[in-house]
């Protein structure tokens, strides 16, 4: 099995671990036309994420999110899909479940309550990842000029919904609170955690890791949606009706993200807010792609753009924290350009066993 | 047929080698010809030959040896170069933009300018004269991707004249000519010579080279074997320098001897009737050759398992066949009707060759009947199953089986490993509750990579780290199931090394004996009448005619093949 | 009535037809032109910022072009010499240009939200005809697609461009070098794209956050409905453009909510994707750079 650790190495570990450094040389540079010392605010950023409880449980609470978009991205690509509407299909997820929280009886009980904002949360993202699926299926639409308008339609939607009609709690932007679907806190169990948001939706977050991992690279399902995503013409000749996979790939893309939409709604808030979303579903596609599309490497990328994310708080101070929006274009940038070169600086290792003398032409 | 009377050497190669990665394309290449001269260099699939042409042209830059143009000393130059030298390449796949015009295909890089602005009007004047000039045909407005391939060939050469080309280098040209074109060609190249060019000529297809080449070098394993004058040499000379081992020909031209149905497969002649070679060959053949006998070709085999096949049994012509199409009609990328109202039945125990020049509906007529492409009209019916809408899918389970024109594409996901390619079509048979048994495609795999003799034999490994012939024999061990009823097999030894084309060759035959019928679609003549029962010829999108395989010849089907026959 | 539909309409248009120009050249040389979103933010970014320390909204035209060429060429370079997939490209660059524009806001102008008010061309807003065609990116802006068309259908360079973008191979067996124009063709359509933010900078006199607000990807499809061909392109920005003016006439007269207006645009692009992007070819060799 040597060749399949050394393909994960070549085309998984090394482009990332360049890209990073790339994105670390930038983030200097950066700092210094700020006028401060990139050590300072380094050391600043991993004080304020991982020397602290609430840093961690901060970073925990933002990586949930991005895990959930990450493996949205990252379904999606593996079907050979740019699945560029996480955003829109993570705020349509948390629509749905705060809006069903709301029409459920006060009293309900969380254990079914939350299950069933659960469901609608997948319904919700799902429907809005159908429509780039259909207009690929059906009429050849590349999905990813789709799924960005799909973006701003959604977008625009969800804030008439919640200003125009009477969601909204007067004078916000927010639906009522709901409790009976509320997904208790960490600091609920590990005091340690008070005042962050990290809630029991983290869970979830691993399952869902987990899951997609089996379905993927275990399951008949996930043996033809690969296929189709890496040659889409020797699947359509081995029966795969290529244009359903693309259909179901999209939903199920579509209703992880919106999944994601629970860690706000259910588990922190407890109500929707417009604009909650903040980019996760764009950040999502980062997560994909510095955990090259497999489940683990979304979790530890994930985890990584949390540190970010939080980092650019803390050092708010010394450098603003739009630096950080910055580093993680430059870093899905380098990781776009490392993959290729790094394959291309290793071609020299032979490939074949084939014998010389029957060179083959193609 | 003139020689090289001036002595200038137009073209001195030696010592050159060329390597991409692990392959070794050219070790000690060489090859030298004279100004004036129609030079051709051959080889077996695989020799170095292209290689050592591109070399020249400046497409690669040797790792060693010396490369001379006209006495200049040009190893390692660009195409850049070579064109502004006259040099000119006309490659086996053409290089031509389909959405431009001819004009414009030709001007590309050089175009014509009238102060800063390219001038159009000019170009296609230029041409206009061009064409005059040089006898070959063209209408210099009509967009490249209306014209057949034998005027986008012309095209070519008039790209290679227009910038003053005085050496021409053609790789392959022969192989996407019907017979009648390829008589054309030999009369352009002739009269471009005449007007002073010398012509190196790469190619595999030794019965064209005699007539019209002045001398012969020959490429084997990457290297220069022989160089030869073509008057004073034979094709079972060149044919024996081009495999390395004895080759007796008969009286007709025939490879008789070890290994002669490959031999005669990679140097491009028809394996054909030859009862009193055969019977010759037979008495005395050493005990472990091949023979080819009469009428068609069967092999008889005396190696260590002392497999001795029986005859082919004549398939069994009933009125049940195992495929019958009727009046089908099927809609092409650039025609409603790329596949006309054909008919056809295939016997069981029947392999039917479909010949023909590429692109008067053979891909269509395969993919509508593997069911890649839906058919306008007509039937087709499997052991009395009407198929005709049936999904991929269904059509699998129904015993359709197809090998792609091409693996890359169709035929394979190359990043997938051998084991996973292999149940590529039946994944729900290895699965149980949604998931893939690793445990059953792993003992399947196993157990196909034996038989077809994959190498290297490790299921996990990605097919795309394997040879053309082991990638292509994947293909077939997946397509040619126990209990398949009906093989379309389209080009199924293109690109594929010698020794891979004699086993695929094998188990088609193999596949008749055990009463299958197939359906062989190919480009190489000679491989349609090694394996075919009957010979049926398409030619815009119909098929002209059906003939059995005793009547079926290179002279009898070339007029067929361009619609020349009524 | 109908007057100042049709000077709305025109004005809508402008960012469109720069923006589909560059992203007509682009893709006809075969690379994938998702950033033109982030050419035309870094193009209004950088004539806000030309024209607030030089005083001149011409210098500012300058600085803005050369904002959206160092955008282009660094697309160019990640995706043709490095062979980055082009789609991840371009949304790296738009990310990191929507980063970058807020960085140095912050770092310029200590604000997370807007510039002060720069010197710019032409009325702000609703401005009328006369202030329109005093604006001389107008003018250029009408100009853009007929001079593009004469570029690619008269020129070498535009003749090489599409071979490049249909059968490189083609072109690099004659000796033209595929790179070469690729880059030239990118990087020309990053400084084409930045007119169009040029523009609305101007035109509004300041930078505020984001205010491309996804014209780029309109523009983009504007390009697929025009069958990657200037003229027709142009024709489906002013079509597009057209149905905004409308809308937003309609919308005064509070018919449709502001979000349903603002909507528009992007569900229009939907239905012609669906409808249009089957029958339309691209140039073959887009997105590939393999070459």
């Amino acid at each position: 099995m040597s060749a399949s650790i050394t393909a994960a190495i070549e085309d998984g570990v090394l482009p990332t671990l360049t890209a990073l450094l790339v994105a670390l040389v930038a983030g200097d540079l950066l700092i210094l036309s700020y006028g401060q010392s990139p050590g300072e605010v380094w050391r600043l950023m991993l004080s304020g994420t991982w020397g602290n409880a609430y840093g961690i449980g901060q970073v925990l609470y933002k990586a949930t999110t991005l895990v959930f978009t990450g493996l949205s991205v990252a379904i999606g690509l593996r079907a050979g899909l740019f699945n560029i509407g996480a955003e829109s299909q993570l705020a349509a997820g948390g629509f749905c479940a705060g809006a069903l929280g709301l029409l459920l009886p006060a009293g309900s009980t969380p254990w079914v309550a939350i299950p069933m904002c659960l469901v609608a949360a997948m319904i919700g993202g799902g429907l809005v990842g159908l429509v780039p699926g259909v207009l690929r299926a059906r009429f050849g639409a590349h999905e990813v000029i789709a799924t960005i308008m799909l973006n701003f339609i959604v977008l625009a939607f969800l804030n008439w919904a919640i200003s125009a009609t009477g969601l909204a709690v007067p004078e916000t932007l927010h639906t009522p609170v709901v409790t009976s679907s509320a997904i208790p806190r960490l600091s609920a169990y590990l005091p340690v955690f008070h005042g962050s948001a990290a809630n029991g939706t983290i869970l979830l977050a691993l399952l869902a890791a987990v899951v997609a991992a089996w379905m993927l690279f275990r399951s008949r399902f996930g043996y033809e949606l690969r296929a189709v995503g890496l040659q889409p013409l020797a699947a359509e000749s081995g029966g795969i009706r290529v244009p359903r996979i693309w259909v179901m790939s999209m939903v199920l893309a579509g209703a992880v993200a919106g999944l994601g939409g629970t860690n706000f709604v259910l588990g922190y808030k407890n109500y929707f807010e417009d604009g909650f979303s903040g980019g996760a579903g764009f950040l999502g596609i980062a997560v994909a792609l510095v955990g090259r599309n497999n489940p683990f490497g979304v979790l530890l990328a994930a985890l990584f753009f949390a540190t970010l994310s939080q980092g650019g708080l803390a050092i708010h101070a010394l450098v603003p924290k739009q630096m950080v929006e910055v580093l993680e274009g430059i870093v899905i940038l380098a990781v776009a350009v490392s993959v290729p070169e790094v394959r291309r600086l290793l071609r020299a290792r032979p490939v074949r066993a084939a014998a010389t003398a029957a060179v083959s032409k193609r | 047929m003139s020689g090289a009377a001036s002595g200038v050497i137009a073209v001195r190669m030696r010592g050159v080698a060329k390597h991409f990665g692990p392959v070794v394309a050219n070790r000690d290449a060489s090859l030298e010809v004279g100004a004036g001269e129609i030079h051709a260099v051959v080889g077996e699939n695989g020799a170095g030959k292209s290689t050592l042409l591109r070399v020249l042209s400046g497409m690669f830059a040797p790792d060693a040896g010396t490369v001379e143009v006209f006495g200049k000393d040009v190893a390692g130059w660009t195409t850049a170069d070579a064109i502004a030298a006259g040099v000119g390449m006309v490659h086996q796949h053409f290089m031509l933009v389909p959405t431009l015009t001819v004009a414009e295909n030709v001007v590309l890089g050089r175009e014509p300018m009238s102060g800063m602005t390219y001038d159009r009007a000019l170009a296609e004047r230029e041409l206009e004269a061009l064409s005059q000039t040089t006898g070959l045909a063209c209408v210099p407005s009509r967009l490249v991707s209306e014209l057949s391939v034998g005027e986008a060939q012309r095209v070519e050469i008039l790209k290679t004249l227009y910038r003053g080309a005085k050496l021409l280098i053609l790789d392959e040209p022969t192989a996407v000519l019907s017979p009648p074109e390829v008589d054309e060609l030999w009369r352009v190249l002739r009269t471009v010579r005449d007007a002073g060019a010398t012509i190196v000529l790469v190619t595999h297809k030794l019965d064209e080279l005699m007539e019209v080449t002045d001398r012969i070098t020959v490429m084997r394993h990457g290297a220069t074997v022989m160089e030869l004058r073509t008057s004073e040499t034979s094709p079972a000379a060149i044919a024996t320098a081009m495999v390395g081992r004895a080759v007796r020909l008969d009286a007709s031209g025939m490879p008789v001897g070890s290994g002669s149905a490959a031999v005669a497969e990679a140097i491009g002649l028809a394996v054909g009737e030859n009862d009193d070679a055969a019977a010759a060959g037979a008495a005395g053949a050493p005990p472990d050759s091949i023979i080819v006998s009469s009428a068609r070709d069967r092999i008889t085999r005396n190696i260590p398992a002392a497999i001795i096949s029986s005859p082919a049994p004549t398939p069994t012509y009933t009125d049940a066949p195992r495929l019958r199409v009727t009046a089908l009609t099927v809609a092409g990328p650039r025609s409603p009707r790329a596949v006309d109202g054909i008919s056809l039945s295939i016997a069981p125990g029947e392999i039917l060759g479909l010949a023909g020049v590429e692109g008067n509906g053979q891909t269509e007529l395969v993919e509508a009947i593997a069911g890649l492409r839906a058919a306008t009209g007509g039937t087709i019916v499997v052991d009395g199953t009407d198929v005709t809408r049936f999904p991929i899918g269904k059509r699998l389970a129904h015993g359709i089986t197809h090998i792609p024109e091409d693996r890359h594409t169709r035929g394979l996901v190359l990043d997938y490993s051998i084991a996973d390619n292999l149940i590529l079509g039946r994944q729900t048979q290895f699965s149980s509750s949604g998931a893939i048994n690793r445990a059953r495609t792993l003992a399947f795999a196993v157990d196909r990579i034996k038989a077809f003799d994959i190498r290297p034999a490790d299921p996990s490994l990605p097919a795309r780290a394997l040879s053309g012939g082991n990638q292509q024999k994947i293909v077939v061990a997946r397509e040619m199931p126990p209990d398949f009823r009906v093989l379309l097999a389209a080009q199924p030894t293109r690109g594929v090394d010698v020794g891979a084309i004699e086993f695929i060759h094998d188990q088609l035959r193999a596949a008749r004996r055990a009463g299958k019928a197939i359906l062989l679609v190919s480009a190489e003549l000679h491989e349609i009448l090694a394996l075919s029962d009957r010979v049926a010829v398409m030619y815009r999108g119909k098929i002209v005619t059906v003939m059995p395989r005793a009547t079926a010849s290179e002279d009898v089907l070339g007029p067929w093949m361009t619609g020349a026959a009524s | 009535m109908l007057g100042l539909l049709l000077l709305q309409t025109l004005r809508i248009a402008i960012p469109y037809l720069f923006a589909a120009s560059g992203g007509v050249l682009a893709e006809r040389a075969g690379i994938v032109s998702l950033t033109l979103e982030g050419f035309m933010l870094s193009g209004a970014f950088c004539a806000t910022l030309g024209s607030f320390y030089f005083g001149s909204p011409w210098i500012g035209l300058l600085f803005g072009v050369a904002g959206g060429a160092v955008f282009g060429a660094l697309h160019a370079v990640a995706t043709i010499r490095f062979k980055a997939d082009q789609i991840v490209s371009a949304v790296a660059i738009n990310l990191m240009v929507v980063g970058l524009t807020r960085f140095f806001l912050r770092l310029a102008f200590d604000s997370s939200s807007n510039s002060p008010r720069v010197a710019g061309f032409g009325g702000d807003g609703n401005a009328g005809a006369l202030a329109t065609f005093a604006n001389p990116l107008v003018w250029l802006g009408i100009v853009v697609m007929p001079v593009l068309a004469w570029v690619i259908g008269r020129t070498r360079f535009g003749l090489r461009v599409r071979a490049v973008g249909e059968k490189p191979e083609a072109a690099t067996t004659l000796g033209v070098s595929v790179s070469r124009i690729r880059y030239g063709a990118v990087i020309t359509s990053g400084a084409l794209a930045a007119l169009g933010g040029v523009y609305l900078a101007l035109d509004q006199h300041q930078f505020t956050d984001q205010m491309t607000a996804g014209r780029g990807f309109i523009a983009l499809a504007a390009v697929i409905f025009g069958r990657w061909t200037p003229v027709r392109a142009g024709i489906a920005c002013l079509l597009f453009a057209f149905a905004e003016a409308v809308q937003i006439q309609v919308q005064g007269a509070g018919v449709l909510p502001s979000q349903f207006v603002s909507m528009i645009p992007y569900v229009l692009t939907l239905v012609a994707l669906a409808g249009v992007v089957g029958r339309a070819v691209p140039p073959a060799a887009l997105g590939r750079t393999e070459g």
